[in-house]
């Protein structure tokens, strides 16, 4: 792959711990964008945010409709809404049905971050107990990005991972703790 | 697996030829959303490809209905967002009973869930004797299905829960009989609205209003599209008139939107500036 530009992180049932490990092991200098669908039944994101943003060196925020993408940010969808990315790298809503019972979906946002940035994108699937993000990691490794899948094994649920890693396979299936570290090693490359 | 982009060139294609065979413009629909609408009515068509959808575009003008009912209607409920309807009824309201007369412009209206949500807080709060509502969309089909006013039961307890948080003072089920697996919108509610077709992207004023929705319409628009409709909207409402916007839409971007003033900006409830100077033509 070429270097990674973007990295989009899908997950839902137990994702937010998941996503605390991911999201607070990222370094202070990495540069690249970061996008993340996370399943919640709350009615915003924005707590997700605050919680996040404790530990995490990158800021990280809720991402609006017709901003940029910005890199060395994190961005989660808000909720009720599907995020896509742009090929010039705003982001846009859209409110069309669930896609996988799921919306925000992490299909959604992993197929339109694919068409963008293609080879230089890494797109990992977390715990979780359906299968968004599988169709997602598929499209996200058929043009040309890398899939980190979190090993079923040690997930808090392991069906989401378990999906993407039968529907797309993945370049690293490691444990929720080595994700952070390899996500790091791949961008200083 | 196609060529990569190829999926790009086909969907303007599909864009050229709706435009050019039908006169329908989606050029300034944002590209991500309408590929993934396109692709979802290229399967639900039984095309193999988007160009074997542009062929029916074609030469099956019956299709045409469907399409534009494909690329353009999301999914809605009732009383989506019910911080926004409590704010209609206890900040908006108030200030719309002052008029003898209350147009109501609802701009994409789709299945017409939010227009029938509109209603009953009007009826509930004395002012829809008094009210006229124009509920507008592009898709035949959706105006429609919005007159009949039949939806999926299953949606009914969400529904239900929606419209107590909205500060309804009834029970939801007074104002629909459920059927089947269908609920069914009293017809009596629709008797002050008017559903007529209406382009944002082509059309003009056509009345003038005290209060417009259009919530989670314009975040499918090009920047370029957000600023006409938002010129349209300035337009068409009188001063003071209010405008509702989802409650994530961004009007940073929109030279337009300066002529608005939020009035309670967490719920996207816009006032036109009282004091406006009328740009000469």
């Amino acid at each position: 792959m070429n270097v990674p530009a973007a990295i989009a992180i899908g997950c839902s049932a137990g994702g937010v711990d998941a996503l605390k490990a991911v999201i607070g092991g990222l370094q202070a200098t990495l540069r690249q964008t970061v996008v993340v669908c996370c399943h919640s039944s709350s009615d915003t994101v924005g707590l997700l945010c605050e919680v996040l943003g404790r530990t995490s060196k990158l800021p990280v925020i809720e991402a609006a409709e017709r901003h940029q993408a910005q890199p060395g940010v994190v961005q989660l969808a808000p909720t009720g809404y599907h995020l896509l990315v742009e090929n010039d790298h705003h982001f846009s809503l859209s409110i069309d049905s669930r896609v996988n019972h799921s919306r925000p979906s992490i299909d959604v946002l992993f197929m339109s971050a694919a068409d963008v940035w293609r080879s230089a994108l890494i797109g990992v699937v977390l715990t979780g107990g359906n299968n968004d993000g599988a169709a997602g990691l598929r499209r996200i490794r058929q043009l040309g990005g890398l899939a980190i899948v979190q090993s079923p094994h040690g997930a808090v649920a392991a069906t989401m991972p378990q999906a993407a890693l039968d529907l797309a396979g993945a370049d690293h299936c490691v444990p929720l703790d080595d994700i952070a570290p390899l996500i790091n090693r791949l961008c200083m490359a | 697996m196609s060529a990569p982009g190829l999926d790009n060139i086909e969907v303007d294609l599909l864009i050229q030829a709706l435009q050019r065979r039908h006169g329908y413009d989606f050029s300034q629909y944002a590209p991500a959303s309408l590929k993934r609408r396109v692709q979802q009515l290229t399967e639900q068509l039984d095309c193999k490809t988007i160009s074997g959808l542009i062929e029916r575009v074609m030469h099956e003008p019956e299709l045409l209905p469907n399409i534009l009912e494909g690329l353009t209607v999301p999914a809605s409920d009732m009383f989506r967002d019910p911080t926004m309807f409590r704010g209609l009824r206890e900040q908006v309201f108030p200030l719309l009973a002052s008029y003898p007369q209350i147009n109501i412009w609802q701009a994409g209206c789709a299945h017409g869930q939010e227009v029938y949500s509109l209603v009953i807080l009007l009826e509930e709060a004395g002012l829809y004797e008094r009210t006229q509502i124009f509920a507008t969309d592009l898709s035949d089909r959706a105006l429609q299905q919005a007159q009949d006013g039949i939806y999926p039961a299953r949606e009914a307890q969400q529904w239900s829960r929606n419209y107590q948080a909205s500060g309804g003072t009834r029970s939801l089920a007074d104002y629909y009989s459920a059927r089947y697996n269908l609920l069914k919108v009293d017809q009596h509610l629709r008797r002050n609205v008017t559903f007529a077709k209406h382009n944002l992207v082509s059309d003009s004023v056509f009345c003038e209003a005290h209060l417009i929705l259009c919530r989670n319409v314009m975040i499918y628009f090009s920047n370029p599209l957000q600023n006409r409709v938002l010129s349209l909207f300035r337009d068409s409402l009188v001063r003071g008139g209010f405008l509702c916007l989802g409650l994530r839409e961004s009007l940073e971007y929109a030279s337009s939107a300066g002529e608005f003033t939020p009035f309670a900006e967490q719920l996207r409830i816009y006032r036109l500036a009282i004091h406006q100077e009328r740009k000469l033509a």
